[in-house]
């Protein structure tokens, strides 16, 4: 009888967490070595940022201040930090799109790995790129004269808040990529999906100041419950418990729901 | 034990929505040789690579893969193959030795070794120099060596090659020949697919011809040539009145007259059996001294296999 010769040096092994926690990691590296060689992938999670507080600042700040832009800037940066991750975030569904049709994907999922590595890969060499957003975002508004009023502790906890929430939402684009196969329709739909979200918020307008059916919206909208949360803790003023509250439970909900459907449209693939 | 195939698939059905991409697939493939799995384009070829490397879940029949069922024992089955598709799938934001680091981590392959074994593929397949560089900038010859180099870094023991070479320009596809007799050397076994018969008859020790999701014939390269006439004569009279000359000594030296093609009436062809014929052909026209522009004995298109196995062509079915 013929054999088979040359057993591979990889044994299969079964698949502990340990063990996916690295296959995650490893690919973790390789999102982050694609940025070092090519900076230029962090310029849309640089720039938006810039271009919205300015935007805001100073085209719209004045008008929606009264005058008092200095004031506005206090209130619309923690809500800018909130949209900006919101935006950010889509970017891991562009990415894992690449990977899908450029057949790379393909090259992870033939690999004795964990199953979920590619995905969770994704989401942990994203972090960057959320982090870089934010922190722009936020070192801008501080050249213009935004301060923080929340103790330490507080404003650490507002971008704990904000990372927690960009981890579960995230697993909304991933569902869509899995979803939508084709990259242009995907990041069509990531604006109706992003839009509402982040305009219809009170990022940018007090909720007091909209129509009633907008506020019916706005006041649901768990962008509003972050970007309250942030503003809260951020500038140490206003109600905190509550919000907090409800953006965690906004961000437990979003991951319980979209998580699995993501794994498992990821599962059907195959 | 050791299994008497290393790729065996029985009755395999693959269906998107309306579409059936595999009817019923049987494969069998022995340890250590080469299957070319030959078919156009939407015959089912890649669909039953993707399910053989448990990318894809068929829908019924079973298969299993140096011995392993690739449902139940997807794992095992990964650990085992390596695979190369139709499209170079390397990240082309990393450099090639990157790349193959990449895989090598995630094959948990220590930081030392794994970069051992990186350099070794790239220098083997002709990338040292450019193992530095951007995959941007390497060519769509050296993407491909690239990707075969990165379903090698675990040494599987069975390969699947799904259309290594299409789109790659003649050194390139001579340069993923030899790879393939090299795998095939170290006892590797590969199922390769491919819509070019010559190519199968190159590296293939056996042949199974696909054809809107169904094996229509296999067999070796030999007998599957007797069966759709082997090889077939062209020749090309330079003046158009020495046709009826040329036929005649053509059908000489065959046995059977050649008859002018469909699209293009200058060309006269001929299926032939031996290859001994084509020296009697050439004395004859010398002889005569009757000039001809073309004179080539080559093997069967894909297209005429299949118009001696189905009665059709070899049309392309989209997916």
């Amino acid at each position: 009888m013929a054999t088979i010769t040359l057993p591979a040096p990889v044994r299969p092994r079964r698949i502990g967490p340990l063990r996916m926690v690295r296959h995650g990691f490893t690919l973790g590296w390789r999102a982050i070595l694609k940025i070092w060689h090519n900076p230029e992938q962090l310029l849309d999670v640089t720039l938006q940022p810039i271009i919205f507080v300015t935007m805001f600042v100073f085209l719209f700040g004045g008008a929606i201040s009264g005058g008092d832009r200095h004031a506005y800037l206090q209130f619309v940066l923690p809500g800018i930090a909130v949209q900006t991750i919101v935006f950010a975030s889509a970017g891991t569904g562009t990415n894992l799109s690449t990977d899908i049709t450029k057949g790379i994907f393909d090259r992870f999922r033939s690999l004795p790995i964990a199953r979920s590595s590619p995905l969770t890969g994704l989401i942990l060499g994203d972090l960057v790129r959320y982090a870089v957003s934010v922190g722009v975002a936020t070192l801008y508004g501080v050249i213009l004269g935004f301060r923080f009023h929340g103790n330490p502790l507080a404003v650490l906890g507002a971008y704990g808040l904000i990372a927690l929430f960009a981890l579960a939402f995230c697993w909304v684009w991933v569902l869509l990529a899995l979803l939508v196969k084709n990259t242009q329709t995907q990041q069509g739909l990531g604006f109706v999906v992003m839009f509402p979200l982040t305009f219809g918020s009170n990022a940018f307008a007090a909720t007091s100041t909209l129509p009633g059916w907008l506020q019916a919206w706005v006041k649901v909208n768990p962008v509003t419950a972050l970007t309250d949360a942030a503003r809260g803790l951020m500038l140490g003023s206003g109600p905190v418990a509550t919000p907090v509250w409800h953006s965690l439970a906004w961000t437990a909900a979003i991951l319980v729901v979209f998580a699995p459907l993501a794994v498992i449209r990821y599962r059907r693939m195959a | 034990m050791e299994p008497d195939y290393a790729v065996q698939a029985e009755g395999l059905v693959k269906r998107f929505g309306s579409t059936t991409a595999l009817a019923g697939v049987d494969l069998a493939v022995r340890p250590g040789t080469v299957l070319g799995l030959l078919g156009p384009n939407g015959a089912g070829k890649t669909t039953a690579v993707r399910v053989l490397a448990t990318l894809l879940r068929p829908d019924g029949g079973h298969a299993r893969v140096g011995g392993y069922d690739v449902l139940r024992q997807a794992d095992r089955v990964r650990a085992l193959v390596g695979l190369t598709g139709q499209y170079a799938a390397v990240d082309e934001d990393l450099t090639g030795f990157e790349n193959l680091l990449l895989i090598a981590r995630l094959l948990e392959i220590p930081r030392r070794d794994a970069k051992r074994r990186a350099t070794e593929l790239l220098e083997q397949f002709g990338l040292a120099d450019a193992g530095k560089r951007s995959v941007k900038t390497y060519s769509g010859g050296m993407r491909r060596r690239l990707d075969l180099a990165a379903s090698l870094v675990s040494r599987p023991a069975i390969m699947f090659l799904d259309e290594p070479t299409t789109g790659l320009d003649p050194r390139s596809r001579g340069d993923v020949w030899t790879m393939v007799r090299k795998l095939v050397a170290d006892g590797t076994t590969v199922l390769l697919t491919t819509q070019y018969l010559d190519e199968a008859d190159r590296l293939a020790s056996e042949i199974a011809v696909i054809d809107h999701g169904r094996v229509i014939a296999s067999g070796t390269a030999a007998e599957l040539k007797a069966k759709v006439g082997g090889q077939t004569l062209d020749v090309r009279p330079t003046l158009p009145e020495d046709m009826a000359k040329v036929t005649a000594i053509v059908a000489a030296a065959v046995g059977s007259e050649p008859s002018p093609h469909v699209d293009d009436p200058g060309l006269l062809s001929v299926p032939v059996e031996n290859s001994k014929v084509l020296p009697e052909v050439v004395r004859a026209l010398q002889e005569w001294q009757i000039p001809v522009t073309e004179l080539a004995l080559r093997l069967a298109s894909l297209d005429e296999v299949f118009l001696a196995l189905t009665g059709h062509g070899a049309e392309e079915v989209h997916v």
